[in-house]
């Protein structure tokens, strides 16, 4: 069938702000697979793309933040719906991407396709889990809730290129947050062709943004960027991840250290609900409960 | 500071001090450094002076650690943290109730002693700071056994040696918010109070040698920055938690950078209080006062930012500069004071410089009329009008009594102005409207709201901020957070 055909290649494209532009940089750097073998070539993103990827998130985040936690499950449930539909092509793009046999890489799609069902579901409970009332000493309704801490940059995993992208990134999202992620360095196809899929599982544009190219290069000026207000290290070295950690404390990021068991890219393992939770704030409110027939405040 | 109302309720009825005993403290004209259970001197020999910011009186000399005390402290909290953590958890508890109920019985004491090192009047120390102080040991002592049940997986585990750094402005109560949780949840501790209110940790090192806390479990180390720094970069700290100056923690976040150090902070803050045109104005009047006059403003929650509707502006401000004129301000012991003294000649000199580039950017200035005593440090409770967003006096944190009037038109230009800042600690909404507090409570970014009151604090409610004003949660079960290897 080969013999007969040439295939079509595909041009694999940034994800910005729900848009696929190429690098305004212009460069491109080559991809290959594990055995070295050209596989495309990938947009090499400038610090430009980077800094304009964090506008689409900041544009992005009021809305998405304030859709309903039901709303986003949906949404996030479809991208599930969208993959489990490209599966064949993610199996192929992981296999190429990690020297996975082919059974090997469709259980990692199949994982991964499942992680999205899971942050799906988690959207409209993880406000009740951590949030409540407190039963406070006085008059007063005292109301703890999570919101999202804001536009969250992602240093996605170097090694488990689509289920550990979509495990750190996932999360992110289902919080609310908006997120500008940088794929794994030698292995971005995956992460760009998930833009396709999360381009027609009405996501909203800007609330995930996929970058490739260098790692350092894009990770210091988001790290050091001002309007982003998290960063996870995920898929940062030890160096680097010291290195994006002090940029980070200028505005006071909030971090997500790399964890030693994600240098092995195990992400299979349950994911629990730490990334869930570390980009959230608590925001506390305090009512007077007064008596009936006082204005206003009670107190 | 009489208007003429209050100058004719003068005449009829004469103020007469009322002045709470100093008798009820005897501090010692000199401390050690708490290391092991035991006072001891700096390595170095080294001391400072304690002195009252409202007679500039010496209240005693104490212990300066620097790098080598907190080294040893670091060592001791090692040593006692395995014995420690391995307590069943309703053990720590009953030293936690022990503490909290020794703190209720030496409350006065302490309340006094705050008072004479802080400056802040008797009133606050003995209504809100002793209770709160006492309130938070007895909250945490209960989880010290229920863990299992907090939401953070069975059996989660202690992190090891905290070092806390807290500031001068509730040193009590900022030293209770570090230290219970800390405990409860199996962690030993070294904690630095601030260098101009080190007594009332002093004290409670004496406490935890009455409740008979195991030696090593808790550590205190007077001392400047310096120890501070040493303190959070010891390799051997485990838990890094500081209350204070959003520069200095920002450059404890760099020190920590790389490490496997948790790191919580809790930073300053320009909070929004939001003055609907529908509020009762006397009750707002009252919140606006506790919330930029209560401890002389220096709160990093502080509501020192006033934005009120346009239609009610002049309205309110009469109303508020004629119930300042009515504040007493002067000896802190007087159980008649409103207003105390600023903590040191420091920040005495920070929010002067601070008022003076508010006049000098050409805000409009107005202070309360009264007299200032002699000695001591004081500043009169102070509005500024006619100020923008742009003004030095809307963005810097003053940490004084010091009030920024800004005005609004809308609900979304109020919201909008709120969260114009760097900060995103506290705000407050004033309004008889429900569904707009809930609007508004919504869209501000901030860690703390309170809605028709300000000020309000307990502990199981969470605090902490957005933004640059830092991370992590106090109080509650979030508190527990902080401190376990979740």
């Amino acid at each position: 069938m080969s013999d007969a055909r040439l295939s079509v290649f595909k041009t694999y494209k940034l994800y910005v702000g729900g848009k696929f532009p190429r690098s305004e940089s212009g460069r491109v750097y080559e991809v290959t697979d594990s055995k070295g073998n050209w596989l495309a070539n990938a947009p090499q993103s400038s610090r430009k793309d980077a800094r304009d990827a964090v506008v689409a998130a900041r544009k992005a985040f009021g809305g998405w933040s304030s859709a309903t936690a039901y709303l986003r499950g949906q949404i996030l449930y479809r991208v599930a719906e969208m993959l489990e539909g490209r599966r064949e092509q993610f199996v192929r793009e992981v296999a190429d991407a990690e020297g996975l046999s082919k059974s090997k890489a469709a259980a990692v799609v199949d994982a991964t396709i499942d992680r999205w069902v899971w942050y799906a579901g988690w959207t409209d409970k993880v406000a009740q889990v951590v949030g409540g009332a407190n039963p406070v000493a006085g008059p007063f309704f005292n109301l703890s809730t999570p919101e999202p801490t804001g536009v969250v940059t992602v240093v996605a995993p170097q090694e488990s290129s689509f289920l550990g992208l979509v495990s750190v990134v996932a999360p992110a999202i289902a919080a609310g947050n908006t997120v500008v992620v940088i794929a794994s360095e030698k292995s971005p196809l995956p992460a760009l062709s998930l833009g396709e899929v999360l381009a027609t599982s009405d996501l909203p544009g800007g609330v995930v943004n996929v970058l490739s190219g260098n790692t350092r290069e894009l990770a210091l000026p988001l790290a050091a960027h001002q309007d982003v207000n998290g960063l996870d290290l995920a898929g940062a070295d030890a160096d680097l991840a010291k290195d994006l950690e002090i940029a980070a404390a200028d505005n006071l990021k909030r971090v997500l250290r790399p964890q030693a068991v994600e240098t092995d890219a195990d992400f299979t393992a349950a994911p629990g609900t730490h990334r869930l939770t570390h980009f959230l704030e608590t925001k506390t409110v305090w009512h007077p409960t007064g008596s009936l027939g006082a204005s206003g405040s009670a107190y | 500071m009489k208007s003429e109302n209050s100058a004719n309720a003068a005449s009829a009825f004469e103020y007469a001090p009322a002045p709470e005993s100093r008798s009820v403290v005897d501090i010692a004209p000199s401390y050690g450094l708490f290391i092991d259970g035991e006072f001891t001197e700096a390595a170095d020999g080294k001391v400072f002076k304690s002195v009252s910011p409202s007679t500039e009186e010496v209240l005693s000399e104490v212990a300066q650690a620097g790098d080598a005390d907190v080294d040893r402290a670091v060592k001791a909290a090692r040593k006692a943290f395995e014995k420690w953590s391995a307590l069943p958890g309703a053990e720590r508890a009953k030293y936690l109730f022990r503490i909290a109920r020794i703190i209720q019985e030496r409350s006065r004491e302490l309340a006094v002693l705050e008072t004479l090192d802080n400056g802040k009047p008797i009133k606050e120390t003995r209504d809100a700071d002793l209770p709160l102080v006492a309130a938070h040991f007895f909250y945490y002592a209960g989880w010290a056994d229920k863990l299992d049940h907090a939401g953070y997986g069975a059996n989660p585990r202690p992190l090891g040696v905290a070092g806390q750094v807290i500031p001068w402005n509730f040193p009590l109560l900022m030293l209770a918010w570090k230290i219970a949780p800390a405990l409860a949840t199996g962690n030993t501790v070294v904690l630095k109070p601030a260098e101009t209110t080190p007594l009332s940790a002093l004290f409670f090192a004496d406490i935890c040698r009455q409740a008979g806390l195991p030696k090593g479990v808790v550590n205190i180390l007077p001392g400047y920055g310096d120890a501070g720094a040493a303190l959070t970069a010891h390799p051997d700290v485990n838990k890094v938690a500081f209350t204070g100056s959003t520069a200095v923690g920002k450059q404890i976040a760099r020190t920590v950078a790389g490490t496997d150090k948790k790191l919580t902070l809790e930073l300053g803050g320009k909070g929004a209080n939001i003055v609907f045109d529908d509020a009762p104005i006397d009750q707002a009047v009252e919140g606006i006062i506790t919330g930029i006059f209560f401890n002389q403003g220096q709160v990093c929650c502080a509501g020192s930012r006033l934005l009120v509707q346009e239609s009610i502006q002049d309205e309110l401000l009469d109303s508020l500069k004629r119930r300042l004129s009515t504040l007493r301000l002067g000896d802190p012991l007087d159980k008649n004071t409103d207003i105390g003294a600023i903590n040191s000649a420091e920040q005495l000199a920070r929010i002067t410089a601070l008022a003076e580039t508010g006049e000098a950017e050409g805000a409009e200035r107005w202070s309360a009329p009264c007299e200032l005593p002699t000695s001591g440090y004081w500043f009169a409770p102070t509005l500024f009008t006619n100020v923008t967003q742009a003004h030095t006096v809307a963005r810097d944190e003053i940490f004084g009594p010091v009030l920024s009037v800004l005005s609004f038109r809308t609900p979304e230009e109020a919201v909008a102005k709120a969260n114009n800042t760097q900060y995103g600690l506290s705000a407050g909404i004033w309004t008889e409207k429900g569904s707009r507090i809930l609007a508004v409570a919504n869209r501000l970014r901030a860690g703390v709201v309170w809605a028709n009151t300000f000020n309000k604090f307990d502990p199981t409610s969470p605090f902490g901020g957005y933004k640059e004003s830092g991370f992590g949660r106090e109080g509650g079960r979030h508190g527990l957070e902080a401190y376990l290897d979740v």
